[in-house]
């Protein structure tokens, strides 16, 4: 009753008779589908001249489609230059930072919740105001110390800042979850004689799989498209990553429009992809991962 | 139960990894960014202590002024940006059909890389074959602007890409938050006679207050610490007309080799993400709790 009541007076103009809500709503809408379109349409006009050639890209209208689309600017960026390299080390970087970090974050708030200690609101609160801290703070330190320890240009060097600045953001969206955990679990165990280790990795961890779902996606795009570590501690084109690597690439190619718009178009589509597949989660995930801050 | 969830060995096991990383990627080189404030530094030779020089030479060095002053700016353009948002995410949010899929929609542009969003808007606004000047020349504007080469049109023209980027991201923060509103104190107010304005107004928003502050935070401090597109846009330029404090940091540091001024640029830059945080937090704060009468 009550949703319904709600349904058909979504704006609480119903009492302003039904003509009103019919163009208000036309222009709602309106303002809804403009929004809509001006957040696709650049990405639209990427995809269409990525099948274009030069010609095509500087004498017909942007939006229109190319006389027959060649797709083999894909097939010469993939093969010309090294994306296939850097979408592998993209791959590599982002799989191991996204595991450790969910791992070990796992870890610590399961340790802050569940367990009882001396000093684990003391170490809770160094982890949040990690939160506050903008990597540039800590860019030319880093930089000298992985110098030092021989770190630069290796895939470590980026999969430690990764982790270490993923992990206050993951363990904001673990907190809730695991303080919801019913504490009998962990008596039922106990009682059983299973030592924490058992619990955590039997029974705690397997009932957070939905919420390290959702950490990991928010994980991954973070990775997937970072910039300034790669950009500052890796310096040969064998350990670039995606973002950095198409910046260099395009470099080399200024002029024909048909091979950016196909690299960026390489860059962009393994995200759109798992957008596609798990978009609920990723909404989700982001609106967690913000708000509770 | 006590004994086995008070096993020391265990919590040192699963705690200390996360925080020696904590402590080795974020904490010891911030407070190394502050020390390395106090010398003269190439990043390579010996350091000399200078003392609070380089700091001194902050406070007047008038390009750093500016491109604090560009900062500041991005960040009230995008502080104000958030009423629109707010806006759409109130209209998305009162039962419009397919509102799950507009604001995934809006978010997409949020999760590609910034790269591949500052090469896209690098075409967008390019001179001649961009899709903005073609439409201009099209409509029969002779002489259309060179948005990214004239220092009067830059930062407005840096500013629309970062909204373009983040609008999905914060309507999508605002709706979850006026979903978690209870139904039925807005059918409460809809039955006695409220308007849809009333209610947005004094119910909606003083319930979403929380969620605001906690936007206002992330938009304002995010732009502060900005720094990914506007590298690969414009590199702070044309003459400094686009820098900003991380990009100048950057520059000093990265570029001009000198690391013991761009450690005190960006030991800058933290304190004043703090400080904007802090001053944020008190100001949001400082209402009482709204009473509903």
């Amino acid at each position: 009753m009550k949703t319904q009541a709600a349904a058909s007076y979504p704006l609480g103009v119903s009492t302003r008779g039904k003509m009103l809500t019919r163009v208000g709503y036309a222009a709602l809408y309106t303002l809804l589908i403009i929004l809509a379109v001006t957040q696709l349409l650049p990405l639209l006009w990427l995809m269409l001249f990525s099948l274009k050639n030069n010609q095509e890209v500087f004498n017909l209208p942007p939006f229109a489609l190319p006389s027959q689309p060649h797709w083999e600017n894909y097939m010469n960026v993939w093969t010309s230059g090294n994306i296939g390299r850097y979408f592998f080390n993209s791959v590599l970087v982002t799989v191991i930072s996204v595991v450790l970090t969910v791992l070990l974050a796992s870890f610590v708030t399961f340790a802050i919740t569940r367990m009882r200690w001396k000093g684990s609101q003391l170490v809770l609160g160094l982890f949040m105001v990690g939160l506050m801290i903008p990597v540039h703070s800590t860019l030319i330190p880093l930089f000298s110390m992985f110098l030092k320890l021989h770190l630069t240009d290796t895939p470590l060097s980026i999969i430690l800042s990764y982790v270490a600045f993923n992990l206050p953001t993951t363990m904001m969206i673990l907190l809730g979850f695991y303080y919801a955990l019913p504490r009998e679990v962990e008596e039922a165990s106990v009682m059983d004689g299973c030592s924490v280790n058992r619990m955590f990795f039997r029974i705690v961890l397997p009932m957070t799989t939905p919420v390290m779902a959702t950490t990991s996606i928010i994980n991954m795009i973070y990775n997937w498209n970072e910039f300034i570590f790669v950009n500052t501690f890796i310096s040969s084109d064998e350990n670039k990553t995606l973002t950095v690597g198409v910046q260099n690439f395009i470099g080399q190619y200024t002029t024909d429009w048909g091979a950016i718009g196909a690299t960026l178009m390489i860059s962009i589509l393994p995200i759109l992809l798992v957008f596609l597949i798990m978009s609920d989660r990723i909404v989700e995930g982001i609106a967690a991962g913000s708000v509770k801050g | 139960m006590e004994k086995v969830m008070s096993n020391k060995l265990v919590i040192a096991l699963y705690v200390l990894p996360s925080l020696l990383l904590l402590l080795a990627v974020i904490y010891v080189p911030i407070v190394l960014t502050g020390y390395y404030g106090l010398n003269q530094w190439n990043g390579i030779g010996p350091m000399t202590f200078v003392g609070l020089d380089n700091y001194q030479h902050l406070f007047t060095d008038t390009a750093f002024w500016q491109s604090a002053w560009h900062s500041l700016l991005l960040a009230l353009f995008s502080g104000v940006s958030l009423i629109g948002y707010l806006v759409i995410a109130m209209i998305l949010s009162g039962n419009i059909k397919g509102a799950n899929l507009l604001r995934k929609i809006y978010l997409i542009p949020m999760l590609l890389s910034s790269v591949a969003i500052a090469q896209l808007w690098l075409k967008m606004y390019h001179p001649t074959n961009g899709v903005l000047n073609s439409l201009l020349a099209s409509l029969g504007v002779h002489n259309p602007p060179e948005w990214l080469a004239n220092p009067s049109l830059v930062l407005p023209a840096l500013f629309i890409p970062i909204i373009w980027q983040y609008a999905g991201f914060y309507i999508l923060i605002y709706y979850a938050g006026l979903k978690n509103i209870p139904e039925t104190l807005v059918e409460a107010a809809r039955i006695d006679g409220a308007s849809a304005w009333q209610i947005a107004t004094r119910i909606k928003l003083p319930l979403l207050r929380e969620v605001i502050n906690v936007t206002i935070i992330l938009s304002i401090v995010g732009s502060l610490k900005y720094f990914d597109l506007i590298y690969v846009m414009t590199d702070g330029g044309p003459n400094g007309a686009s820098e900003v404090m991380a990009s100048y940091m950057y520059h000093q540091a990265f570029r001009s080799f000198d690391f013991g001024y761009g450690s005190a640029t960006a030991f800058a830059l933290l304190l004043i993400c703090l400080v904007a945080t802090w001053l944020i937090r008190k100001a949001t704060a400082s209402g009482d709790t709204i009473q509903y009468s």
